[in-house]
């Protein structure tokens, strides 16, 4: 689980230009610093690390099934996806 | 009528009577007036032309004509439905504003389809209607003073699309000879030019989800300041195929069950496909001739937001709008409805009416504004011509096509949209926008003819 955790780190820290070792999993991606579209390529590179299909619509991000509220979220919800893959 | 155009020919400018300005400073709106009174047959007192609509032509989800179209949005009909092209399992988004049953077969012969992309097969049905109606044969001088101005956003994706399936996923090494005139942006253009033998101006715009507005904005210019007697001018798009289609999807603002602009459970946009072409007349050939004068194109601008390149600005779509208005001499308590760009994304919708408020003040709660995506899908670069036909119905038929799928009120959108019914209105004067991917915006303004 922590090899997703870091790897997820690794992708948004990656997408807003900073240092894995500055993100706090109570972060939202606004504080990341992340916009729409950050989020639209974030979410896409996820999909590619781990090979999962995420359900996100940017149109209304509060209803996805996916949570997006903060990085801790992401990476719950990552673990859920890969875990139901498995 | 349609002889030489020399500047001789012009009439002479009158002098403006100081004592019809009342202070120092005139208003815009008051200079609007002052022009709009200063309308003489055909021309503008500054010499510019008056520019008819004498013909329409349409293809898209709703119908393959313009008759069938005006009755779908009369109906509140839902053209969108089930994509059905191959590989279409592949793809999470599988609705869209498909023409159905399309058989090339039925419109060109074996020769033309070969060298003929489906958004040039549709734009060049919506012609044969258009110019059909206008009644106009481009013989001798007329010939040489007519052009084509279309947009498109991706032209010939269907081509690339089949191409790149040929040799990527296939493995084959050889492609048709005429792939590329095939799938050129300019091919629907260059094939009406030669369909009517228009030997005028003629090109391609490609301003995203702006293009036929764009597009229909250059051509009203062309006619207005005399540089052409008559345009045919619209857009088209056919990205309806599995590489456009998922190209669309890694944006994530598509919706997979339904378009729904304006509304508080709105949850993205409904791709198209199709065309709208129009015939653009300089108004003393139109009226000279006889004519059935459809509408007048009255005012168009455009603008950038110079800001995201995606998201909009209602600044930007704001000063588009405001433009478009005072090119046309028109005060904004004067429109009566707009057909609005409302894709139906959380964005847009928001933003657009935003701007309307902005624009109209007060009377932003009196004017209607709906979008006719929610039925036909958003045709990218050819939306703004199958739209401007929704204009058209609205004031000539006195109907103003609704916005279907509108199912809760947004308190950000809180406009006459137009709900789910068509309604009867009479309207004089209506505009159109368009607000591009790219911050690109176009707006065209029309009067009852």
């Amino acid at each position: 689980m922590t090899e997703i955790r870091d790897r997820i780190i690794q992708i948004i820290a990656e997408q807003a230009m900073l240092d894995p070792s500055e993100l706090k999993l109570e972060m939202s991606p606004q504080e990341i610093g992340i916009d729409s579209l950050g989020l639209v390529e974030s979410i896409f590179a996820i999909e590619e690390a781990f090979d999962i299909s995420v359900p996100f619509n940017a149109n209304e991000p509060e209803k996805s099934d996916f949570d997006i509220s903060t990085l801790g979220a992401i990476i719950g919800a990552v673990e859920k996806l890969v875990a139901e893959k498995a | 009528m349609n002889a030489k155009r020399n500047k001789g020919e012009r009439p002479p400018k009158t002098p403006r009577k100081p004592g019809k300005v009342k202070g120092k400073v005139k208003s815009a709106t008051k200079m609007a007036r002052t022009m709009l009174g200063r309308v003489i047959m055909g021309r503008h007192a500054n010499g510019m032309r008056r520019v008819a609509i004498t013909g329409m032509g349409t293809v898209n989800a709703l119908g393959r004509d313009v008759p069938s179209t005006l009755e779908a949005m009369r109906e509140g009909r839902c053209g969108i439905g089930p994509l059905d092209f191959r590989d279409v399992d592949r793809l999470a988004i599988r609705i869209g504003g498909q023409v159905r049953d399309w058989e090339a077969e039925t419109y060109f012969n074996r020769q033309q389809i070969v060298l003929y992309d489906k958004f040039t097969q549709f734009t060049l049905l919506a012609a044969r209607e258009a110019v059909a109606q206008s009644g106009l044969v481009f013989e001798g001088e007329l010939g040489l003073r007519s052009g084509v101005v279309l947009g498109t956003a991706a032209g010939g994706m269907n081509t690339w699309d089949e191409n790149y399936r040929t040799v990527y996923e296939e493995g084959k090494n050889r492609v048709h000879p005429f792939v590329v005139p095939k799938l050129m942006n300019n091919a629907a253009c260059s094939h009406l030019s030669m369909e009517y033998g228009l030997l005028g101006p003629s090109f391609t715009v490609a301003t995203a989800c702006a293009s036929s507005n764009h597009a229909m904005g250059l051509a009203f210019n062309m006619v207005r300041s005399g540089a052409a007697t008559v345009m045919l001018t619209g857009g088209s798009e056919a990205m309806l195929c599995f590489g456009g289609v998922k190209a669309w999807e890694g944006l994530r603002v598509m919706s997979k069950d339904a378009c729904r602009p304006f509304s508080a459970t709105r949850n993205g946009m409904v791709q198209g496909e199709g065309a709208g072409v129009f015939v653009f007349e300089d108004w003393e050939h139109a009226v000279a001739r006889g004519a059935d004068i459809l509408a007048e194109v009255v005012g168009f601008s455009m603008s950038a937001d110079a800001q995201d390149i995606v998201m909009p600005s209602a600044i930007g779509a704001e000063r588009t709008i405001t433009g478009a208005m005072l090119d046309a001499h028109m005060r904004p308590d004067e429109v009566g409805y707009i057909n609005a760009h409302g894709t139906g994304t959380a964005a847009n919708d928001k933003t657009e009416c935003a701007a309307v408020a902005h624009a109209f003040g007060h009377h932003a709660d009196r004017l209607m504004i709906s979008s006719t995506k929610s039925m036909h899908g958003h045709l990218i670069g050819g939306t703004g011509a199958v739209e401007l036909l929704a204009c058209i119905m609205a004031l000539r038929d006195g109907v103003i096509a609704p916005t279907i799928g509108y199912e809760e009120p947004d308190p950000e959108c809180a406009l006459d949209v137009v709900p789910n019914e068509a309604r009867e209105a009479r309207v004089e004067a209506v505009l159109s926008n368009a607000f591009a991917f790219g911050g690109l915006n176009a707006v065209i303004a029309l009067r009852k003819a």
